[in-house]
């Protein structure tokens, strides 16, 4: 008896009107041999659409970033600096990532309703709110299905962190583990993935055969989920081997490494540069921690500082390389900041009205949508939430945010049907 | 205003026991440091709309002094009182007149690239060191307004500064907890005092904390105090121990860690008084407070809790009055003296 535990074939489906235009990347008419002609594989590598995200853990203040608001009750005592968007200023914290705007675009005007840092990082990161009913695979997860070409190798789901270690999340929900997030991290190969000595190509084509062999005929009358992942993260490993230096920023030039910064975050941001280059469908990177209840001005000072310049590094790169065009580029965090300074010179958590920079792929250019009051603390124009900017994302990669999934005969929505795109911040 | 202050004419000892609050008042927005002028006519303010705020302690008149385009950091005063000196997060020294009834800035120079979170006048009173966020430590002619030398040598922002009593000397502590000490006369950093526990990195949250918040000597100059806050668990949360250590100035031999048991704070200022104990202006969770402490016990003596929070102290000339800022947007007059009936 064939089990019908999911889908027939070893790839789910991604339902209808899924993608806008994707074929035309010519990815799938090109078969696997394109991927072996370095030319060919680098300008598909280009077109083909990706997503970065650079994670503010903890919750970045927007007033420090995005929105500032000098000279105000809440202002705090940073100065706003003009940016390359004519009008548009940022905290004096973003000296480099305000001459590089005028690639991206803002959202000032996100209204969560959230501050509790799971529920906040949920809504950001799937589109919807978190409930004990349903869990929803996240962006990652949906990228990487959606986005992924066929018989792609590398895994579509990574997350760039301090310590990462090759180890699989469990993030993706009903998409199964083959699009969990990987966490890498340390600008070196994951960790055991040099092959054993003295093990041939051979040797192993033989042994793998064989395992293919047993689990094909262990899945016709027993697959379970549990089996599919054990699989999944073999084949994922294997895969890994194949290509580790990949994840090996020593590849680098060393200017390379001195103008992203030695320190760990400019390190995972070469090191993102580097897969997106390799044609992975979303990279997220964190940096870590924002959550600065107390002392917030000495801690964004710290933290701002070292975010800058490799991320404007990072999008100066991505627009040499001419990858902007296909490279979704975010900055999120779960929440904002309060505009209140409480009495430890800190910034408590702040759903209410905060800022998500967001551009590249399928966004206008220099785009600032949305307004908040004089001093912070009230959206005053095109309120937005995580569920509008979760089908912004997709929508800006070319994939139909209204579309399903057939995950086991059942259609399941990309995106929370209930809302939809920021239309007036796509190109 | 609740009491008349004590005159500084009158010759009282302190009884640091029986400190109340004399005297508050208010401002529009949370204060941040404080300062007496050193004829004791007045005592100002930096406040988070970055203005300055003077207050005559006769009268309680109140006067706004606004040039700054960031929050004000630092306050101090040319030897003879009638300069006023601030400093702050736009990097900015600005001159004032200490009394003007018109406050206009005299001068204004870009002096540190980044904050400047700490002033202190030279004994001579006519030349200023400032510290800041760029690592530097540099000295200023205040009636010329020159840059007479600048100190490189710190590894992290500079918190504190400190002029020595004998003019030759100056002290300057980071937020990694050294304390370098200069040659005024060569530019030269001759020692190092290690106060590197009041300094705190916390790999889970990726953020360096803590520094020496303050700097202070004894009258008599045989004692350096470091004040700041140690066993920092959660720097984000603000879960953090205040401490002042205490340095044999010769020796430089750790003499005591004064500590408050049970409070979760940061010690923003500390003063020697002249009768030899140690006031530590404590701030954080756990609220606000004045700390006493004597140089042969790390338990302070006594502890005066304050209405709200405290970020910032001085001390009178008269050595009775002391002026604490709060983040309730009120200066505080406490005096060491019991209540008046």
């Amino acid at each position: 008896m064939k089990c019908d535990y999911a889908c027939n074939s070893a790839e789910h489906n991604i339902a209808r009107r899924n993608f806008l235009g994707q074929c035309a990347t010519g990815a799938g008419v090109l078969g696997l041999g394109f991927l072996t002609r370095p030319a060919v594989a680098e300008q598909l590598a280009k077109q083909q659409k990706k997503i970065l995200v650079i994670n503010m853990a903890g919750g970045l203040s927007q007033l420090e970033s995005w929105d500032p608001k000098p000279g105000t009750d809440t202002g705090g005592p940073f100065r706003a600096i003009p940016s390359s968007i004519p009008g548009v200023h940022v905290s004096e914290l973003l000296p480099h990532t305000a001459q590089q705007l005028h690639h991206l675009g803002l959202v000032r005007s996100v209204n969560t309703k959230e501050n509790d840092h799971g529920k906040g990082a949920y809504f950001m990161t799937t589109g919807r709110r978190r409930t004990p009913a349903a869990d929803y695979p996240k962006l990652g997860a949906v990228t990487a299905k959606a986005l992924a070409k066929a018989g792609e190798s590398l895994p579509g789901h990574i997350h760039v962190a301090a310590g990462g270690g090759g180890g699989r999340s469990n993030d993706a929900a009903y998409l199964g583990p083959k699009f969990a997030s990987i966490t890498v991290g340390g600008g070196k190969p994951p960790q055991y993935s040099t092959p054993p000595k003295g093990l041939t190509d051979a040797s192993e084509l033989r042994r793998q055969q064989m395992r293919q062999k047993m689990n094909q005929r262990f899945a016709l009358k027993r697959r379970t989920a549990e089996t599919d992942a054990y699989v999944q993260n073999y084949e994922q490993a294997r895969n890994l081997v194949r290509q580790r230096d990949v994840f090996d920023t020593s590849k680098e030039s060393a200017q390379d490494h001195e103008r992203y910064g030695k320190h760990d975050f400019g390190q995972q941001c070469l090191l993102a540069r580097r897969l997106l280059e390799h044609g992975v469908p979303y990279v997220q990177v964190t940096h870590s921690n924002y959550d600065t209840h107390n002392e917030n001005f000495i801690f964004h000072l710290e933290q701002v500082a070292e975010f800058d310049r490799p991320f404007a590094t990072l999008v100066a790169d991505i627009v040499d390389r001419g990858m902007l065009d296909s490279t979704l580029i975010v900055v999120l965090s779960e929440f904002g900041r309060t505009p209140k300074i409480n009495n430890r010179y800190g910034r408590d958590h702040w759903g209410t009205a905060w800022s998500v920079l967001v551009g590249g792929a399928g966004i206008q250019r220099g785009a600032v949508i949305g307004k908040t009051n004089d001093n912070g603390t009230q959206v005053t124009d095109r309120e937005v939430d995580g569920g509008h900017l979760f089908h912004t994302y997709l929508q800006a990669v070319g994939v139909d945010p209204t579309g399903t999934f057939d995950i086991g005969g059942r259609e399941l929505p990309l995106a929370d049907p209930s809302t939809e795109s920021i239309q007036e911040i796509l190109a | 205003m609740s009491e008349p202050t004590v005159s500084a004419e009158k010759v009282v000892k302190p009884q640091p026991k029986e400190t109340h609050v004399a005297t508050e008042w208010k401002h529009e927005s949370p204060l941040m440091a404080c300062r007496f002028d050193p004829q004791g006519r007045y005592v100002f303010a930096a406040a988070e709309d970055s203005s300055v705020v003077r207050w005559e302690l006769k009268s309680g008149a109140k006067t706004i002094f606004k040039a700054h385009d960031s929050w004000v950091r630092a306050i101090a005063f040319s030897g003879d009182g009638e300069t006023l000196l601030t400093a702050g997060s736009d990097g900015r020294l600005i001159w004032w007149e200490t009394a003007a009834k018109d406050p206009k800035p005299l001068r204004s120079i870009d002096a540190h690239a980044g904050w400047v979170w700490s002033l202190s006048v030279l004994p001579d009173g006519k030349q200023v060191l400032s510290g800041g966020n760029d690592k530097l430590v540099k000295l200023w002619n205040i009636e010329s307004g020159e840059l007479v030398r600048s100190h490189a040598g710190h590894e992290s922002h500079v918190y504190s500064v400190l002029a020595h009593a004998n003019g030759q000397l100056a002290l300057s502590g980071d937020l990694q907890g050294q304390v370098r000490q200069w040659n005024l006369a060569t530019g030269a950093c001759t020692r190092t005092f290690d106060a590197k526990t009041l300094h705190t990195y916390n790999g889970g949250q990726g953020v360096h904390f803590g520094g020496v918040r303050s700097l202070s000597m004894s009258a008599d100059g045989a004692r350096l105090a470091c004040g700041g806050l140690y066993k920092a668990s959660n720097p984000l949360g603000s879960v953090h121990d205040p401490l002042v250590m205490l340095f044999d100035w010769e020796s430089q031999k750790l003499l005591q860690s004064y500590i408050a048991e049970g409070l979760k704070a940061v010690v923003w200022k500390t003063a020697h008084h002249k009768d030899g104990f140690l006031i530590g202006a404590c701030g954080g969770t756990s609220g606000g407070f004045l700390l006493f402490w004597k140089p042969d016990a790390a338990k302070e003596f006594h502890r005066f809790k304050l209405p709200d929070i405290v970020r910032g102290m001085d001390l009178h000339p008269d050595s009775l009055q002391i002026a604490t800022a709060h983040y309730d947007k009120t200066i505080r007059i406490s005096v060491m003296q019991p209540k008046k009936a």
